[in-house]
């Protein structure tokens, strides 16, 4: 579990964050969602301790994150699997070498054993071995997205973490990135914290749900009673979609 | 006030870039993949540049030594130690600034603007000490390499344009470049050229890995990168050879 108490995050003077508390349960599949320019990002990287925070304390179970030193830090983020928005694959490797390189850096593994956890990881995720061998570069965009959860889950974290895992996806490949972050988050009992703005996701696996506006906890809930909610915000951000304003209203109609 | 701002945080890059590595074994490897991207790779160029330099300054002291009192040995003596002194030290880290500087800049600014470096970071990797500490290392030790390389080919040009061109003659040239060699020559342009090695991978890799925005400012970078290299190579040269030469 991860426990965010009274966060608060400025750039500039300007108030990005506002004192935000929530918990993010381990097995489950938390969501962060806003508008555009809400926090979400800002509060992903501030959990993540790419961005010192002003006021607050996060939680990594029985650790107090803000207060670990950088040693222990960086001991710490090997147990933590990241998925960018672009993916953040390394160009210059290839999609095995760029799944065995946390392998590489932080373990003793045999060549052989760290083959096996790369071809067991990237089987995880749907890549085929002929893919093994490409570049980056080589691959598409949904490929690049399973690789990356791929490298993220190598090392076995407790925490994964994914900066709009959709972005640039068609529908059905969302669906499938969706799909496979909420099964992995059931297999290895991750805490997994999904920053998103796609409504699909939020229906499909939103376990947990907390909703951002202006750097301030607005809402939270879960996919079942996310519809029904009577938080004005959350429904100009929900019902700017005309196909989820179209289904709140046939459920009032029963 | 701006410059200062850069100047320390390029001191507290470098602190990071030497700081232990995480492993050396893959530290090892990115330093034999440098050795290649960077240096091996410069060799062509390096090649051809020299080999030209030295085939119109052997045609340009010719021309300017023209009068029968200078002896005709002096054009050879010229060009090597025009060569040996600045061309194969000064300007040739000059014409790396822009092939290898810009090469540093772009890849990590591009690393940067794609979240690859956050990646690195969120692993527990110091993605400074990964990315910069191999590329300086690789630089700074095939620097002294391409001096030499550059030396050779440059009096090498001299040699083939020299006769062919009929500004000298092919014994009056090997007589130049033979007569009143000095060794402290080459010693001083190899420790010229280990300063510059460092500051043609560090000051880009400093540019590179503090960019911010897109691909635009990644090309921005670079340029800046490649101009602060250039600068900075020239006044470093001036404070060498006042220090050493005199």
């Amino acid at each position: 579990m991860i426990k965010v108490k009274n966060l608060v995050k400025t750039f500039d003077g300007n108030e990005v964050l506002k004192n935000i508390s929530i918990n993010f349960e381990k097995g489950k599949t938390n969501l962060i969602i806003g508008r555009s320019g809400s926090g979400k990002t800002v509060l992903l990287k501030c959990v993540l301790g790419l961005f010192d925070v002003d006021k607050g304390e996060i939680w990594y179970d029985d650790r107090n994150f803000t207060l670990t030193g950088e040693k222990e830090r960086k001991k710490m983020r090997q147990e933590i699997g990241m998925v960018f928005q672009g993916g953040a694959l390394f160009d210059s490797i290839s999609v095995e070498e760029n799944v065995r390189f946390p392998l590489d850096m932080f373990t003793t593994m045999s060549l052989r054993e760290k083959q096996q956890r790369v071809a067991f990881c990237l089987d995880h995720v749907n890549i085929e071995p002929r893919a093994y061998k490409l570049s980056p570069s080589e691959i598409s965009g949904g490929m690049k997205k399973r690789v990356a959860i791929a490298r993220a889950i190598a090392l076995n974290p407790r925490y994964l973490f994914c900066d709009e895992p959709n972005s640039g996806l068609d529908p059905e490949t969302s669906t499938v990135i969706d799909q496979l972050l909420f099964d992995l988050t059931k297999e290895f009992e991750m805490t997994t914290i999904i920053n998103t703005h796609d409504m699909n996701s939020v229906i499909e696996i939103g376990e947990s749900i907390l909703f951002i506006s202006k750097g301030e906890k607005e809402w939270v809930g879960t996919n079942k009673e996310i519809l029904n909610s009577n938080n004005q915000k959350l429904n100009d951000f929900i019902f700017a979609n005309k196909l989820y304003a179209q289904m709140r209203k046939e459920v009032e109609e029963g | 006030m701006k410059f200062l701002f850069h100047v320390g945080r390029y001191f507290s890059m470098l602190k990071m870039a030497f700081a232990r590595p995480e492993k050396h074994r893959m530290y090892l490897k990115q330093l034999f993949y440098e050795i290649e991207n960077l240096g091996v790779s410069s060799v062509g160029i390096v090649v051809v540049v020299s080999i030209f330099i030295g085939g119109i300054m052997t045609i340009q002291f010719a021309y300017a030594l023209m009068n029968p009192l200078y002896p005709s040995y002096l054009i050879g003596l010229a060009t090597r130690d025009t060569l040996l002194l600045e061309f194969s030290s000064t300007m040739l880290a000059l014409i790396m600034a822009g092939k290898i500087g810009s090469n540093i800049t772009s890849e990590i600014g591009s690393m940067r603007v794609t979240e690859q470096i956050d990646s690195l970071e969120i692993m527990g990797i110091n993605s400074a000490s990964y990315l910069i500490l191999p590329k300086i290392i690789a630089v700074v030790f095939i620097f002294p390499f391409l001096y030499i390389i550059s030396v050779f080919f440059g009096i090498l040009g001299g040699l083939v344009t020299g006769p062919i061109t009929g500004t000298i003659t092919l014994p009056e040239y090997v007589d130049g470049i033979k007569t009143l060699f000095v060794p402290y020559y080459a010693t001083f342009s190899i420790i010229k050229s280990l300063v510059f090695g460092f500051l043609v991978a560090s000051v880009p890799a400093y540019f590179g890995y503090y960019v911010q925005g897109g691909a635009l400012d990644v090309g921005k970078a670079s340029t800046t990168a490649v101009v602060n290299t250039n600068i900075l190579i020239l006044f470093f040269d001036l404070i060498l050879t006042r220090l050493l030469l005199t």
